[in-house]
Order: C-alpha cells, then structure tokens, then sequence
C-alpha cells in the first residue's frame, strides 16, 4: 500500500524536459505530481504518475535511466496551517526531510504531500499517530 | 580446428628467425628501389641494403614515424605502380593529415589471413556465424574482419556500426555466434541487450574479438559478463594493414603477433634503442610481405611488453601485452601523466560502465580536467546529494589513482559522443590529441 514515485536523470540541456513530456503524453500517461530537483548540471525529475510500469517501460525504451522509489504520501486537508501540522509531527520524531513536493486533487477538498525521508516506515508511523491518513498508488490512480 | 594455418603458426622460433631474415633482406631491396622517401633516409643514415644481411642487422634501418607517412601523403611511400594495388584504407586524421595505406590483392589476402587467423584463435570454425560491427570503409576494422571471416568460410554479416536496434535484430534472428567490434561498442550492444530484457544466456553469441581502442582487462571481463561471451583482444593498425598484426589466442594472456609477415621490436621511445625481451618500451613493426606499402620498422607509438615464452596454444609466434598506454597519447595535466586506460580502471572497480569522456582545456594558465561518466541505474539516485556524494567519492579514486583531482560528471546514458563507433575518450581543447587510428 505505497506511494512509489518515478525519477528520471535528465541532462541540463534545451528540450530535455519537453523530450521526456512527449514520451509520457504519447504513451498516455497522467502526470498527478511532479517537481525536479535542478542542479547547474542536470535536473533530477521526480514524479507521481497515473500508470507506474508504462511509464517506465516507455521512458527505458527511449534510453532515459528511471528509478522507482517508495516515498511517504499523506492526505492532508486543503486549508491553511494543514502542512504545516503534518510537517510538524515529523520534525518533533526527529525525521529529517530529503525533499517535499505537494499536490491538490481537482474534486476533493484534501491537498497531498509527497515526502522523501530516510525511514519511511517511520515518517509513516508518527503520521499515522498523528491522525493522518497516508496514501498508496492505488489512491493516486483513483484521483 | 586448432589453428588456420598451422605449419606458420606452429614453426620452431629458429625457422621464423631464418624465414625473417631472408624476408627481411629481399623486402629492404623491394623498399630501398621502390620507396623514394625511405631510401633517403637510408642514404642519410648511410644504409644500403647490401648492410642487411638478417635480422641481427635491422637495427640499422632508420624508424618511420607517423609524420613520415603524413608529410608523404597520399603516395610517398607507394612502393608498387598504382595500377598493381586494388584497395586504399585510410586513418581518420583526426589528429592532422590522413595516411592513406595501399593494397595490391596478394596485400589483401595476407591481411584477411592474418584475421582468419584470429578467428580460428578465439575459437572460430567455418561453422560461425560472424557479426561484424566494426565500421565499414576507410576505417580497416570492418573490411578486415570481414575479409577473415570469409577466407575462414564463416557466414559473415556485414552490419558495419551503430543502428543498435539492427544489431541486436539481426544478432538473435540470425544466429550470431562471434561478435567483432571495438569494446566501447560491444559493452554498448551489452547494456542494450539488457535494456531490452535479453539476458545474457538468451543471445546466440559465444565469442567476441575486440580492438581499435584501449580496454582493460576490467573491461574484458564486464563484457563478457554482460555478453554471456569469452572476449578476445585483435591489434592492428592500418600502417601495417589493419586488425590482424596480433591476435590473443584461448589463454587470452597476450596477442600472438604473426611473425611470418612482421617483425616485432621494442625500443626506448626517447633513445631508439632495441631493448631486450621482457622490457616495457615503444612498439616497432617490420612488414615482411607487403607489396603497396612496406613499411620498415614504423614506430606504433604503444607501450608494450613482448614475451617469447610458451603457449599451451602451440603457437610459437611471439606475444605482446595489450598497449598499456601511447608514448604519445599521454596526457599530461598540470604537469602530471595521465593515461585514459587508469581512469577506466577507477571507473570499473567504483561499479561504473566503462563510458566515459575526458576534457582537459586550459584556463587562465591553468589546466582544466573533467571526467564526463555515464550513469545507469545502479549508479543514478533520486537525490543530488546522493549523485554528488557518488561524484565526490569518484573524485577521491580518481585522486588517489592519478595523483591529480578532476572534476566528475555524471551524466545521461548514451550522451558521450561516439564516432565510428568508437567511444571519444579525450577531448583535449588545448591540442587536438583525439588519435582514431587501429590501436589494440
């Protein structure tokens, strides 16, 4: 019941993110979040996606390197100071962040966050604790 | 089938001394009369060729450097009428001047031997299905190969380089038993393989012969892990007339050089002098047999080492390690020497592919010294610390393998530049150095 999320190395060059747009898009892929980590060099993109092993399949096809990865996903309400509370929670567990990235559903009144840590299962246990709900990608698809 | 040719490959070291020397003494006569810029040196060195009598007398034959055969082009050394050759190879001049190397058909049929020769070594019957990869054309890997292959009798696919898609489609639908390529390459059709799912024991190939570049024996064996294959080393140049001069046998420790058509010396790069079995130096060929373009002791500018001990293969011809380096193609930044073949080391033992790219340039009187790798997905992470920490700790190897710090990139699968389908290891915008000509 996890959150994986998909990310591709891409080179720091004119076109390489519109490349790796069109390949999804012709593939028919849904892109739910996304956010890149830019260095001056080359960009990591990290992804939540409608279809996880079409995506995969089609990016390796076009030699792109993709790497899934189990990150936290936790439904928080779509109000003022909801992150800020679930953030909170982490921070008094000690767990410290590697990256965030948060989106909202078009239909529900609830906004997303997506969470990379270390210790997942322990990011998870204190949001759980905290009265969070966590989500998996079989709820992403469902969004 | 041991051997191709097995009284030449097997005949006592006496009878190949004997057999070089009265080759040796004819083919000086053929280039002294025939060779207009070679009996100059001669005459400058005061050499004529009744001073020759066997092979104790080549050391008093003057060198041919690359520059010789540059300042020359296109026909200096053309030792036959024009109208006698039916082939021209060519280097790729990237660093300066093409040569061009001419064949008469008696040149072409030694050198196709010369290959069919490697083939039956690595463990090739006419049985074979042969996938040629090298490129087609001036380049000598792809028609050389070719050319052993057919005088072998193998079924031999012409697939030249690159189109991966074609090689891979052509390699399983075919049958392909014997891949020959440069290592770049083949560990390149290797990863794609992989890509496409193809495990190693699911592609038809048993054997792989490999040259025209650099690799380790690192390399060697990532290759023939990825292929499923055993992978064998082929030299040549296109001086001598291309992949074929020497070629490993199953022990895979050294290339048999083919001694009936070439003699073999190592000399001190900076003296000249011949130094004695054993010693690491600069490697010197004779041709023996050629007609078009017989060149006497052209300096190949590989370091090696050349072993006359025996092979349980029965081949009695001399072996060579695989160059360990040029004594020309040395980098040498900020003052330190930096050989190509050391930084693949580094990136192998780190769990990296062998894909690699080196820039050095100068700014403001300083060298400038980036390495360019490739990742996979082992290799590529979800985090920039953790891609810097893999960069850091690549820095840290490279400085203790080097004694000099460069710059690690990583960058995307199948970004650095590739021309025929050999891998561009060194850009060095200070001086063109980037050499393409058939290197072990």
């Amino acid at each position: 019941m996890a959150l994986n999320q998909l990310s591709v190395f891409v080179d720091n060059t004119p076109g390489a993110l519109s490349d790796i747009a069109e390949v999804l898009a012709n593939a028919g892929i849904n892109l739910r979040a996304l956010s890149i980590a830019d260095t001056e060099r080359f960009g990591i993109l990290r992804m939540i996606v409608s279809d996880n092993r079409m995506a995969i399949s089609v990016l390796k096809g076009k030699g792109y390197i993709v790497k899934e990865t189990e990150v936290v996903g936790v439904k928080i309400g779509d109000a003022p100071g909801k992150m800020a509370a679930a953030l909170k929670v982490l921070d008094l567990a000690g767990i410290n962040l590697e990256y965030l990235y948060a989106f909202c559903a078009r239909t529900e009144r609830h906004a997303y966050l997506v969470i990379r840590v270390a210790d997942n299962q322990k990011a998870e246990e204190v949001l759980t604790g905290a009265g969070f709900h966590m989500i998996s990608d079989a709820d992403v698809a469902k969004l | 089938m041991r051997y191709f040719n097995e009284p030449a490959e097997t005949m006592p070291v006496s009878r190949i001394r004997q057999m070089q020397s009265e080759k040796l003494v004819k083919q000086v006569q053929h280039v002294y009369e025939h060779c207009a810029p070679y009996r100059k040196k001669m005459d400058e060195k005061g050499v004529k060729p009744e001073d020759i009598h066997g092979i104790e007398d080549l050391h008093k034959l003057p060198f041919i450097s690359k520059d010789d055969l540059r300042e020359e082009y296109p026909r200096g050394f053309l030792a036959v009428p024009q109208k006698d050759c039916v082939r021209i190879q060519s280097t790729s001049g990237t660093t300066g001047r093409r040569v061009v190397a001419f064949y008469t058909q008696h040149d072409v049929d030694l050198w196709e031997e010369c290959c069919a020769r490697a083939i039956v070594a690595a463990g090739g019957t006419n049985e074979d299905v042969v996938q040629v990869s090298y490129g087609y054309g001036l380049f000598t890997g792809g028609p050389g190969l070719n050319g052993g292959s057919h005088k072998l009798g193998c079924l031999t696919l012409p697939m030249s380089s690159g189109n991966t898609d074609r090689q891979i489609q052509f390699m399983m639908d075919l049958g392909a038993t014997i891949l020959c390529c440069t290592p770049s390459y083949a560990a390149y059709l290797g990863e794609s393989l992989k890509e496409r799912g193809i495990k190693p024991e699911e592609n038809p190939l048993k054997v792989g012969i490999f040259g025209a570049e650099p690799w380790t024996e690192e390399m060697r064996r990532s290759i023939e892990e990825t292929l499923g294959i055993k992978a064998y080393d082929i030299y040549g140049l296109t001086e001598t007339s291309g992949p074929g001069v020497s070629f490993e046998c199953q022990e895979q420790q050294g290339m048999h050089i083919n001694e009936d058509h070439f003699i073999a010396e190592i000399i001190d790069p900076e003296t000249g002098e011949v130094l004695p079995e054993g010693s690491k130096g600069e490697l010197v060929f004779t041709s023996l047999d050629k007609e078009a373009f017989p060149l006497l002791r052209y300096r190949t500018r590989d370091i090696c080492i050349l072993s006359r001990k025996k092979c349980s293969c029965g081949r009695t011809f001399i072996r060579m390690t695989k160059p360990m380096g040029r004594s020309d193609d040395m980098l040498i930044i900020r003052g330190v020497n930096v050989f190509p073949s050391q930084i693949e080391t580094v990136l192998l033992k780190e769990g990296y592919s062998p894909n690699y790219q080196i820039v050095v340039d100068r700014e403001k009187n300083n060298d400038t010294f980036d390495i360019l790798v490739e990742m996979d997905e082992e290799t590529f992470s979800d985090t920039v610390s953790n891609i810097t920490a893999r960069e850091k700790a690549l820095v840290a190897a490279m400085r203790a393998m080097l004694g000099i710090g460069p710059a690690v990139h990583l960058v995307a699968p199948h970004t650095i530049q590739r021309s025929e389908g050999k891998a561009v290891r060194v850009i060095d915008k200070r001086k063109l150095v980037t050499d393409s000509q058939w290197k072990g």
